[in-house]
């Protein structure tokens, strides 16, 4: 498939080199503005299906419409407004629920005993979906703020457990000798040893939790809430207002994006860390 | 080592079901465990456990059957023609992000709410984890192997019959795998949104309208029960069909 390049004589390159990088360049930015076709087509097909009304608004609104109801929400601050209430829920629920399958995570991966006792119960309650509590939590807790935390808490609390565990349990055994050897206590071992070594499988949990969770926002947004970015959905379905739910699934995706490209961004930062911390820990040995 | 992870579970339905015996916690509230088993027995026996069971699993699988031949396809397409990959690419993954639920509004409005828009939803939920796995593993292929079918000089059939499904097939499995359990959350939540009708989440719904907690306990008993299953037998499969290439 990948023909040879021509090889070039030597005293051609020097010439050749600037056409070269230009033609490559150029290349890089169709590859780029191949990706745009299919938007751009899809975008003109929308575009004539509103001009040819041939479907009728309610059915799908016009990119004009769409884009001047962007505009006015992000000017009135009311896009604003609903996106951070859905982040704020999304911040209680996904704390309290990475920081407690963080907590399980490392007690089940740090005894055996504890593990045993208590994983098969969790996994056996992993298995029900998380919507699957909805009906129970809205006859315990009612279908107000409550509600919204605990089922984001409990869609950011099984991967996050799952991968903690799983992330401790892949912690190669000579790294606890040496901390043995180093006479390390329980607490040392744990935040100096054990935890910085399983830091990767953890945090690829962490990106999981945060995924589930905001799928799990939008849920229980559609299902029982008076603001958010899932309540604006449900109210433009309800008025036949198609532009409103598409700003709001604009919104869901982008924020969505943003969120696991920030946590993505952590994930590459830490495991650089940990490859420096991995070599002055092999100095400090030697010295 | 079983023995020990059956203590919690035990002790928990036990003190649940002695709660309710010495009058701590209201019975409407949370029904014990022995009510919740009634139910089962007495749903069981009038049929309307299987039935509701019944079209959920239809509507999960036939959701699931053509999200995931789409998906499938779509990762070959993306996996196996480069130019495609380059022109729908982007498209697809800019897609991919809104969150699955964010598409019922929009989906009740094309297709209604009947059983159509809910196998509809079904289905894009499963699509997504397929395309995605399919592709990974078919771009994750070692260069020497297309090598081998060029100096072979196999057939476009054969490089795919030969070489692109059976090294391409654990990252495949991961997103069927991965498609079957969005499949049975997506079940769950296109039954609570889109008009109630038989299922197990119009089940759930109607119990907790009328009340009734141990119909509600009894839902979430069998999406457990259903979720798990389909789990477990994922991966049996998967361990099946995959054994040849631990050899």
């Amino acid at each position: 498939m990948s023909a040879p390049e021509p090889v070039a004589l030597t005293a051609s390159v020097r010439l050749e080199w600037p056409a070269f990088a230009a033609g490559r360049l150029l290349r890089r930015l169709t590859g780029a503005s191949v990706g745009l076709i299919v938007p751009l087509l899809a975008l003109a097909a929308w575009q004539a299906s509103a001009m040819g009304g041939w479907l009728p608004p309610q059915v799908l609104p016009s990119p004009a419409e769409v884009t001047a109801l962007l505009l006015a929400m992000l000017e009135s601050g009311e896009l604003r407004d609903h996106t951070l209430i859905s982040l704020s829920r999304v911040a209680w629920g996904f704390g309290l629920g990475a920081a407690g399958g963080l907590a399980l995570g490392v007690l089940m991966g740090l005894s055996r005993r504890v593990e045993e006792t208590v994983n098969p119960l969790f996994v056996a309650l992993a298995q029900i979906p998380p919507l699957g509590w909805v009906p129970l939590l809205i006859m315990l807790v009612g279908i107000d703020e409550a509600l919204k935390v605990l089922v984001i808490a409990k869609a950011a609390f099984v991967p996050l457990a799952i991968n903690t565990l799983k992330g401790i349990r892949a912690v190669p055994p000579h790294f606890v000798e040496v901390g043995r050897v180093f006479g390390f206590g329980p607490w040392p071992m744990l935040t100096r040893v054990v935890l910085p070594a399983a830091v990767p499988p953890i945090f690829t949990g962490v990106r999981y939790a945060m995924t589930h969770a905001w799928l799990a926002l939008v849920a229980v947004e559609l299902l029982a809430s008076s603001e958010g970015l899932g309540y604006l959905m449900v109210w433009g379905r309800q008025l036949f207002q198609l532009e409103t739910v598409l700003v709001a699934m604009a919104a869901v995706g982008l924020i969505g994006y943003l969120l696991d490209r920030a946590l993505a961004g952590v994930e590459a930062r830490l495991q650089r860390w940990r490859q420096i911390g991995a070599g002055e820990v092999g100095a400090g040995g030697a010295a | 080592m079983t023995g020990r992870g059956l203590v919690l579970p035990a002790l928990l339905l036990a003190a649940w079901e002695a709660a309710h015996h010495l009058g701590l916690s209201d019975p409407r509230l949370l029904p014990p465990p022995s009510l919740v088993l009634a139910r089962l027995g007495r749903e069981a026996a009038e049929g309307g456990l299987w039935f509701h069971l019944g079209a959920s699993l239809v509507r999960d699988l036939a959701g699931f059957a053509i999200g995931a031949a789409a998906g499938l396809l779509g990762g070959l397409l993306l996996g196996l023609w480069r130019g495609f990959d380059r022109l729908v690419g982007p498209s697809f993954h800019a897609w991919k992000q809104i969150a699955v639920f964010a598409w019922i509004p929009l989906i009740s409005v094309w297709f209604g709410v009947g059983e159509a828009a809910k196998v509809v939803f079904v289905a894009l939920a499963a699509f997504t984890p397929v395309v995605v796995n399919t592709h990974e593993g078919i771009r994750g292929i070692d260069r020497r192997h297309w090598e081998v079918a060029r100096v072979l000089t196999l057939t476009p059939w054969q490089t795919l019959v030969r070489l692109v499904l059976p090294a391409a097939l654990p990252s495949i499995f991961t997103g069927l795998h991965l498609a079957l359990i969005y499949a049975w959350l997506a079940t769950v939540g296109a039954e609570y949104f889109m008009t109630v009708g038989p299922g197990i989440g119009g089940m759930m719904t109607e119990g907790r309208e009328h009340f009734h907690m141990d119909v509600v306990l009894l839902g979430v008993l069998i999406l457990g029960v259903v979720g798990y299953a389909l789990n477990h037998g994922a991966a049996a499969a998967e361990a099946r069909l995959l054994h040849w290439r631990h050899r």
